[in-house]
């Protein structure tokens, strides 16, 4: 379990302008600023949970999860993971938790993961059959085997992903906090990668918090999103109740391939959202769904229809810019 | 985590520590062969004694006195201090801080198990060259010689704590690049590095006396070269544990107070 009561995390940055005279300044009389990376977060996680952790660039996001992981100690507020507080990094805690950070590496760079892995073994005290075993399994699930002997430095960013996912969860710990765990993937290996988490997951009971710049992977992975925004939580909720209620209406997508429709006739059906080729996607509502697919399968031959939710990614820049307008 | 379990990974860490080690063949050599400054200083020195002993310093005193520390720099010297204010200034430290082993533990068994390769190359070299040039400057005590092993190994404490302390410092002020230059300065004319302590100017010796860093390097030089009664032996080692204890403390201090200011960087 996860627990962020009134959490805040502030930096003191350095400011300087740019140019030489700025620079000799600095050297004298240096401005700082504080910057409010985390402003007040409360937020609880149930054991097993799925939930994805959402933010412009700068948010806080990765602030949040370094502090739940207890890299970071927070300004004020209280944090409770496992049953532990992140900053003691107690040996329990540090056995129960993973951090994955798509952009930071914990294999050694001029060993073969292998060698990581032994490492984590040893330090993380698995014993022996149980290592084997789970090495085995990661091995299977994320086709490692080919991986395993080459030096870290050799791999691809997509084979160093995976190799990193499996010395991460080695030890299986029960609460996984993944940074951008598919960052620079292909989209096949992020299909992996969503799949493992998963099983992972259901296997484990373990609890996931994950930040990804790929809605798809939040879609895929997280019935529950945490939204913030300078700092500040946003939005905690179910997935689909927030599209629902950002906006309710679907996207209808189809092509044409005989009866051509002007944008006339289609502002009778719905909001032109796009049009590429003979590609149109609408924005219907809900009660107009049956009625409009009626017509564009009858009376005007569409194929290749879809009906969808809208874009996660849309409803986060609404949000994102609603929250910006009352700050 | 736990001393015996610290103990139960100390073989894999140590392992590791000698791949990491010699994973670069080419930079290890010559790596291993930018440590001969004393071979320098011995060519230097062994000129100006050539005709006749200086200030109490023969020719074959000099030459056992620079191969000793080449022997001591190469069993002792740390490069820890670059690497984990490194590490911190580029957030590297962050996966160090999350698995269940203290960095200080992880660092001196990296360290550790590089030290037999460091020395692959000029402990022989230097081992020959003593007994054949400067072997009649040895000691030849049977206390002296026992008692080098548990100097050396002070020696090395207490300068991977002085290495570690400076890195740690990074954890404040982000780069130590800087701090690092000038504790290489101290330490070079304050452990004997450059010369032998009884060479240097009075006062400047007096400070050698009572700062760390003649217990990094010459307190074993001594004990392999010089004839010292029971009184100077004792003064030696327990300067040496009174300086690996206050050290020890220093380190831990530090590191305590820095990883609170940690900004994990970076990810």
């Amino acid at each position: 379990m996860i627990r962020a009561r009134e959490l805040t995390k502030h930096f003191r940055v350095h400011k300087r302008p740019p140019g030489f005279v700025s620079a000799m300044k600095s050297l004298v009389r240096r401005k700082y600023e504080t910057v409010k990376a985390v402003d007040g977060v409360s937020f609880t996680i149930e054991r097993g949970e799925r939930v994805g952790f959402l933010g412009p660039n700068g948010a806080g996001k990765t602030t949040t999860l370094k502090v739940l992981a207890g890299l970071l100690h927070p300004t004020s507020g209280e944090v409770e993971v496992e049953g532990h507080v992140p900053f003691k990094r107690e040996t329990p805690l540090l056995e129960a938790i993973t951090l994955v950070m798509g952009q930071k590496s914990q294999l050694i760079w001029d060993l073969p993961p292998s060698e990581t892995y032994a490492m984590n073994r040893a330090v993380f005290d698995v014993p022996k059959a149980q290592f084997d075993k789970t090495l085995s399994e990661l091995t299977e699930l994320l086709d490692l085997a080919p991986l395993l002997d080459k030096p870290t430095r050799q791999l691809s960013l997509g084979e160093r992903m995976k190799c990193e996912l499996a010395a991460a969860l080695l030890h299986q710990p029960t609460t996984l906090f993944l940074d951008e765990p598919t960052i620079g993937l292909d989209v096949a290996m992020q299909v992996a990668i969503r799949d493992f988490v998963r099983s992972y997951n259901q296997k484990h009971e373990a609890t996931v918090l994950l930040t990804s710049h790929y809605m798809d992977d939040v879609v895929a992975l997280c019935p529950r999103i945490i939204v913030i925004d300078a700092g500040v939580l946003i939005h905690d909720g179910d997935l689909r109740q927030l599209i629902k209620t950002m906006d309710p209406d679907k996207r209808v997508s189809f092509t044409l391939t005989s009866v051509p429709l002007g944008d006339d006739e289609v502002a009778k059906l719905g909001v032109l959202v796009t049009r590429e080729g003979g590609r149109i996607t609408l924005k219907v509502g809900e009660a107009q769904i049956p009625s409009v697919v009626g017509h564009l399968l009858g009376a005007l031959k569409a194929a290749d229809l879809a009906i969808e939710d809208p874009p996660l990614e849309e409803i986060l820049r609404v949000m994102f810019g609603k929250a910006k307008a009352t700050t | 985590m736990s001393a015996t379990r610290t103990l139960r990974a100390l073989p894999t860490l140590l392992r590791i520590g000698v791949a990491e080690t010699v994973a670069y063949r080419g930079e290890f050599l010559v790596w291993i062969l930018t440590t001969t400054l004393p071979l320098v200083m011995l060519g230097l020195w062994t000129s100006v004694a050539e005709e006749a002993p200086f200030r109490g310093y023969s020719s074959a005193a000099f030459v056992a006195y620079y191969l000793s520390n080449l022997i001591v720099r190469n069993l002792t010297g740390s490069w820890v201090a670059w690497q984990i204010s490194e590490e911190i200034r580029l957030g590297a430290m962050s996966m160090r801080l999350l698995r269940p082993l203290h960095p200080y533990v992880a660092f001196a068994a990296s360290h550790l198990a590089a030290v037999p390769f460091r020395s692959v190359v000029v402990l022989p070299v230097a081992i020959v060259l003593l007994v054949s040039s400067g072997a009649s400057a040895l000691t030849t005590e049977p206390l002296q010689l026992v008692l080098i092993l548990p100097s050396l190994v002070l020696a090395w404490i207490i300068t991977f704590n002085m290495m570690f302390t400076i890195g740690s410092i990074g954890f404040f002020v982000t780069k130590t690049m800087g701090l690092l230059n000038l504790y290489f300065g101290l330490f070079s004319l304050l452990s004997g590095y450059l010369m032998p302590i009884p060479l240097l100017p009075r006062a400047i010796g007096w400070f050698a006396e009572w700062l760390p860093f003649r217990y990094t390097l010459s307190a074993p030089i001594e004990l392999m070269t010089l004839h010292l009664d029971g009184e100077a032996i004792a003064r030696i080692l327990f300067a040496q544990i009174g300086w690996a204890i206050a050290t020890l403390v220093l380190t831990f201090w530090v590191w305590n107070r820095g990883v609170k200011n940690f900004e994990a960087v970076g990810g």
